[in-house]
């Protein structure tokens, strides 16, 4: 484990990668790689899938790399000592397909996180060509511990709070969130997540930090809006609805001590009930 | 009419951002509207001005000798008003020549060959001007199927395909549309005092308030009875959308290979952009 941080410089990439177009978003990933580093950011974040785009339907195959493959280690050699989230379709041995997230750190992709719940349903159709990730790991991201959910994730309590009881100081959620449900007020979806955002970052007692991609496929629009929450639950930053945006966010992890001091949830939490209730609920299903 | 009820300002945001990114990333920075001088092409081409410029816009008008004068004059003033260009083609000798030959044709078929019609004038002006066509049907026609199959239906990108009729006219309010084409009743300009609701026999704010519970909120028919529609109206929508999913849908193909264009060769439409 590193030393532990205090500061840490966030820069959330709100970019619209371009449809099945893998070279192109590479190229992308590169360019915004090397202006983070030479601005002294300390973390860059890439929304979900953020090197292949979104519906990609059959060409998933043609955009599948695998984690430890060429196209990624040359970003995470670009990154250089800066930690990295990008979004990519992985393959594995057994020509398996997943939709991951890789955390890039001193030039080496440091951990995958595979989406563990595709949704399949209404305007999704992950499950038809992707298998689910099966884990849930905190990870040491170089000087504070983060843990990766990649959009639908973060719409299941397990995986928060999986990632709280290892440890976390930040979750790191990114995604393909689509604008829909334009009526007065907010967006449907955009209220679901700030919501649950704001509550996530307060019960973990961590920071949240949140990307989310923007522009069109195939007449969808991603509404953006991503942005780091502080452990009270409040908005430290916000990017732009609908725009390309880069915004850059500074914490201090000495804020979780103060709140966790202050209001010890997770230190009271009580790890040996929830295994224990988990444990009877499961047998008495199975 | 709350559940209905845009947020015009986003939505505004949302398809300017939609025509401007669908049209421009394949390639074009121009479109062509067909302006019948109703509510849903005028807001259609506001959208199209706003997102691509107005000079990029070419607003075609194409009255047949029945068209109502009110249509072309309401075109014309709009088109004026957002600074877009304009043409005017006369399809009356070309529908006149056609039906010479089969007199005896009802007005549905007249009626469905002007609006094919047209649509064979956008797509020759839209290669030679170079631009994309788009499109000006509306959610609640789409459902019921109240409009031609490869006529007014036939486009490139379709920015209001998603917005009920009662939708289009918040919309149409919030882009400073005319009023006299806000508040005139709707017509598909067929033949002389043709309207959509006389026609349909119910009207769109009605429809609307059910298609979206049907549609929007998943509801069964039956629940929509006990929010005091009319069992027969019911039926009647259920069965109009049912009857026309054909007309949402490509052709049906024999499936004979191995893997079938749609069924199981699927590819995003926006592949590589």
């Amino acid at each position: 484990m590193s030393e532990r941080r205090t500061k840490v410089r966030i820069r959330l990439a709100q970019i619209a990668p371009r449809l099945g177009d893998l070279a192109r978003n590479l190229d992308l990933h590169s360019q915004l790689i090397a202006a983070a580093r030479a601005d002294g950011v300390d973390l860059l974040v890439f929304p979900e899938l953020s090197l292949t785009g979104y519906y990609l339907r059959d060409l998933v195959a043609d955009m599948a790399l695998p984690a430890d493959g060429r196209e990624l280690a040359v970003l995470a050699e670009a990154a250089g000592p800066m930690r990295v989230v990008a979004g990519f379709v992985e393959r594995d041995s057994q020509a398996r397909l997943y939709c991951a997230a890789a955390f890039m750190a001193d030039a080496a992709v440091r951990h995958v996180h595979r989406k563990l719940y595709l949704p399949t349903y209404g305007m999704f159709d992950e499950g038809r060509y992707l298998t689910p990730g099966d884990a849930v790991r905190a990870f040491d991201a170089g000087g504070w511990r983060a843990g990766l959910m990649i959009c639908e994730d973060a719409w299941h309590l397990s995986v928060p709070l999986l990632l709280s009881r290892q440890g976390v100081d930040m979750l790191i959620a990114v995604s393909c969130s689509p604008a829909r449900g334009i009526t007065v007020g907010r967006m449907a979806g955009q209220a679901a997540w700030e919501d649950m955002l704001a509550t996530y970052a307060r019960l973990t007692q961590s920071f949240v930090v949140f990307c989310n991609r923007v522009g069109w496929e195939d007449g969808v629009a991603f509404w953006g809006g991503s942005g780091v929450w502080g452990p009270g639950g409040e908005v430290l930053a916000r990017a732009p609805i609908l725009e390309e945006a880069l915004v850059d966010c500074h914490i201090d992890l000495r804020d979780l001590d103060s709140a966790r001091i202050a209001s010890p949830l997770v230190a009271d939490e009580r790890d040996e009930v929830t295994w224990r209730e988990l444990e009877r609920i499961f047998r008495g299903r199975a | 009419m709350a559940e209905l009820e845009l947020d015009c300002g986003l939505v505004e945001k949302m398809l300017v951002g939609f025509l401007r990114d669908e049209i421009g990333k394949v390639g074009f920075s121009r479109a062509v509207v067909g302006m019948s001088g109703g509510i849903d092409s005028s807001v259609v081409t506001a959208l199209a001005a706003r997102a691509l410029g107005p000079e990029n816009v070419l607003g075609l008008m194409m009255p047949y000798k029945t068209s109502s004068p009110d249509s072309l004059a309401d075109a014309t003033t709009l088109a004026e008003q957002l600074g877009i260009q304009t043409a005017l083609v006369d399809i009356t000798p070309q529908i006149d020549a056609y039906f010479d030959r089969f007199p005896g044709a009802d007005e549905r078929r007249r009626g469905n060959k002007m609006a094919r019609e047209r649509m064979t004038i956008l797509y020759d002006f839209s290669a030679a001007w170079q631009a994309l066509v788009v499109g000006t049907s509306n959610k609640t026609e789409w459902l019921l199927g109240y409009t031609t199959l490869w006529g007014d239906m036939a486009s490139a990108v379709a920015p209001i395909g998603d917005l009920y009729k009662t939708q289009v006219r918040q919309l149409a309010a919030h882009l400073n549309i005319p009023e006299s084409i806000i508040h005139k009743p709707p017509s598909a300009d067929l033949w002389r005092g043709q309207t959509d609701e006389g026609e349909l026999g119910f009207t769109y704010a009605e429809v609307d308030r059910l298609l979206f519970r049907l549609v929007d909120l998943r509801w069964p028919p039956e629940r929509c009875l006990e929010d005091g529609f009319a069992a027969d109206f019911v039926r009647r929508v259920v069965e109009l959308i049912r009857r026309n999913q054909y007309k949402r849908r490509t052709p049906v193909v024999a499936k004979i290979s191995q893997r079938t264009v749609d069924r199981d060769f699927r590819y995003p439409r926006d592949w590589g952009y």
